[in-house]
């Protein structure tokens, strides 16, 4: 039953932990700027110091919002696979997006050697990395979308995915193997991820892809329910499943293509998250888990990005990494304390 | 409930074939069944295994296309429904088991719902009351706050029943529902199947292997034999010798005296 007033006090406090979270993950860095300033300088007052002013405004707010879309977006990506597929293992990239994604900018990196000069070094702007990523990915998309509405079973999508997958990075190994240093370790710095890349205008395409995905799943937040039963009691209810999936398919598309094209490959957040807010809400009601994954994402990956920026120290962490050393023990935690993660 | 209720046909078939498609060929499994089912009418489908009860239901519920002929819900063609006035006709009870194991028994039931809520699925008043008639039909109520994955096979099969009730729908179908429950549970869902069919004036059709509590409880039965499909009432049907064209002879038998199929020693 969707007594709503359950919901409030976990929403609150939800709520609160993000702003939290938010606000100490633009105080903390290499440069530790006191909360109190912090807060003063988002809210228009003036700034003790300017270069304060230039950190928070230019490189960690946009770098903040950044990491709340990515992580809230692909939580709810996360999320629609699972119902999609029936299935707890799912993820936002079960589809090949990543892999395309990654072959996308292997083929732009490493391929980079090949034509050389000036075209080569023009290829490397880091914009045309994003370009390159969201052209990857978008080619998957393309495929698995015209196979899925050929095929039925969701589970071969599922499969297809996965084969997807494994021939782009056999692709990437052969590409790998025939360059040199360089390019190779711009390649695997792409892939650790990185959310403080993205510019002002890039969070204006990035937040649009956002907004348009969460729309698309609140959308259908009804069929996502019914999806629970399985597909052929979702049918006999008056759910048009051929819709239902195009429309799920589609969102997690474009949150999973844009946040990868935008910030790289993250991982485990969008398989963790779900499940966490699950136990968290313990309901089955996409109405309350799609806000729910939504924000213990976005904490998530502020808590992570936190981390990965070692306060008080000059280096960063891959965010990649830390998702996943993060993420892995408290899905154990969950799984050792509860002995079954069912979706 | 003694008062007479008024009986109008609400599922028919005309000469119609089902089967299955493979490579675009279509390959028949039955031929030519014609019946007409009204309502507050318990109906039973027998036959052995795989001479396409499943596949019957199936296509009753428009979860597969007919291969010929013609099916009708009150008089109107099945394909002429929305998918969404189709769901406020047709419940289904089927053979799988709810793909979410962490849905609560309250949850599940309250899915049953969907054809009549609004967008992000909001229960009104009259949707609870529904939800607590369909559980309390089912003696579910002592389960709503249990997941699926805490029932044993015959509570998760009351409890889909409760949801089937809940899209309140004058035609029930259910495959196999007394399948893997004891003689107990297979006496309460047919007794419960039974009641319901006289006191809401539904429809109710199941597919089942338990002919002998088939004989006793339902209004009429269809015998599905490779060759040919019969529609009558127990008696009649047992007068015509029907139950003896189920079996192979030589390995099973019906016995007309006590109603039963007897193993050939």
């Amino acid at each position: 039953m969707l007594e709503t007033k359950k919901y409030y006090f976990p929403f609150i406090l939800l709520g609160i932990l993000t702003t939290i979270a938010f606000f100490s993950n633009i105080s903390l860095g290499s440069v530790a700027i006191p909360i109190t300033e912090t807060v003063g300088a988002l809210f228009g007052n003036h700034i003790s110091k300017e270069s304060w002013q230039y950190i928070i405004v230019d490189y960690r707010l946009p770098k903040a919002i950044t990491a709340c879309i990515t992580g809230g977006g692909l939580a709810v990506a996360g999320l629609l696979m699972q119902t999609l597929f029936r299935n707890p293992l799912a993820g936002p990239f079960v589809l090949g997006i990543t892999s395309g994604a990654s072959l996308g900018v292997a083929l732009l990196i490493l391929g980079a050697g090949v034509f050389g000069g000036i075209i080569g070094g023009l290829m490397l702007h880091p914009l045309s990395i994003t370009l390159a990523a969201a052209l990857g990915s978008l080619l998957v998309m393309i495929f698995v979308l015209s196979f899925s509405i050929k095929i039925k079973d969701t589970l071969a999508i599922l499969i297809i995915g996965l084969m997807f997958g494994m021939l782009s990075s056999a692709v990437v190994s052969i590409l790998a193997y025939f360059s040199n240093a360089q390019q190779l370790q711009q390649f695997i710095f792409w892939s650790y991820g990185s959310l403080g890349t993205v510019t002002w205008s890039g969070i204006l395409i990035l937040g649009s892809c956002f907004l348009v995905g969460i729309f698309l799943s609140l959308f259908i937040v009804k069929d996502l329910n019914a999806l629970l039963l399985g597909a052929n009691y979702a049918k006999s209810m008056g759910v048009g499943i051929k819709k239902t999936t195009t429309i799920i398919i589609v969102a997690t598309c474009i949150l999973a293509g844009g946040i990868t094209a935008f910030v790289g490959p993250i991982a485990f957040v969008g398989i963790a998250v779900p499940h966490i807010a699950r136990q968290f809400f313990k309901t089955t009601n996409h109405l309350i888990l799609i806000p729910a994954t939504l924000l213990l994402g976005s904490i998530m990956m502020l808590f992570c990005d936190s981390i990965a920026q070692l306060p008080f120290l000059e280096s960063t962490l891959p965010i990649n990494a830390i998702t996943s050393l993060i993420g892995a023990p408290i899905v154990i935690g969950l799984l050792v304390q509860k002995r079954r993660l069912f979706f | 409930m003694n008062h007479v209720k008024t009986q109008h046909t609400t599922l028919e078939a005309n000469d119609l074939s089902i089967g299955f498609f493979a490579k675009k060929k279509q390959i028949p499994l039955v031929e030519n069944i014609n019946f007409n089912i009204k309502s507050g009418e318990l109906i039973g489908i027998i036959g052995a295994n795989g001479v396409g009860k499943s596949t019957l239901i199936r296509t009753l519920a428009r979860m597969q296309p007919k291969i010929a002929g013609e099916i009708y819900i009150e008089n109107q063609q099945i394909d002429s429904f929305s998918e969404i006035i189709f769901a406020t006709k047709m419940s289904v009870v089927l053979t799988e088991k709810p793909a979410s194991k962490n849905l609560s028994v309250y949850e599940l039931v309250a899915l049953g719902r969907y054809p009549y809520t609004n967008s992000i699925g909001h229960l009104t008043k009259h949707d609870l009351e529904i939800i607590q008639q369909a559980l309390t039909e089912t003696e579910t109520n002592n389960l709503q706050n249990k997941k699926c994955y805490q029932l044993s096979d015959g509570q998760l099969q009351r409890v889909l029943i409760a949801r089937a009730l809940a899209q309140d729908t004058p035609l029930i179908l259910l495959d196999e529902p007394t399948t893997f429950l004891d003689l107990y549970h297979r006496g309460f869902i047919l007794k419960l199947l039974k009641k319901l069919t006289q006191e809401s004036n539904k429809t109710i059709i199941l597919t089942t292997h338990e002919i002998d509590l088939a004989i006793d409880t339902c209004d009429k039965l269809l015998v599905i034999t490779p060759s040919k499909t019969y529609y009558n009432t127990p008696n009649i049907l047992i007068n015509e010798g029907v139950f003896d064209l189920l079996f192979p002879k030589e390995i099973v038998s019906f016995n007309t005296e006590t109603r039963t199929f007897k193993l050939k020693k």
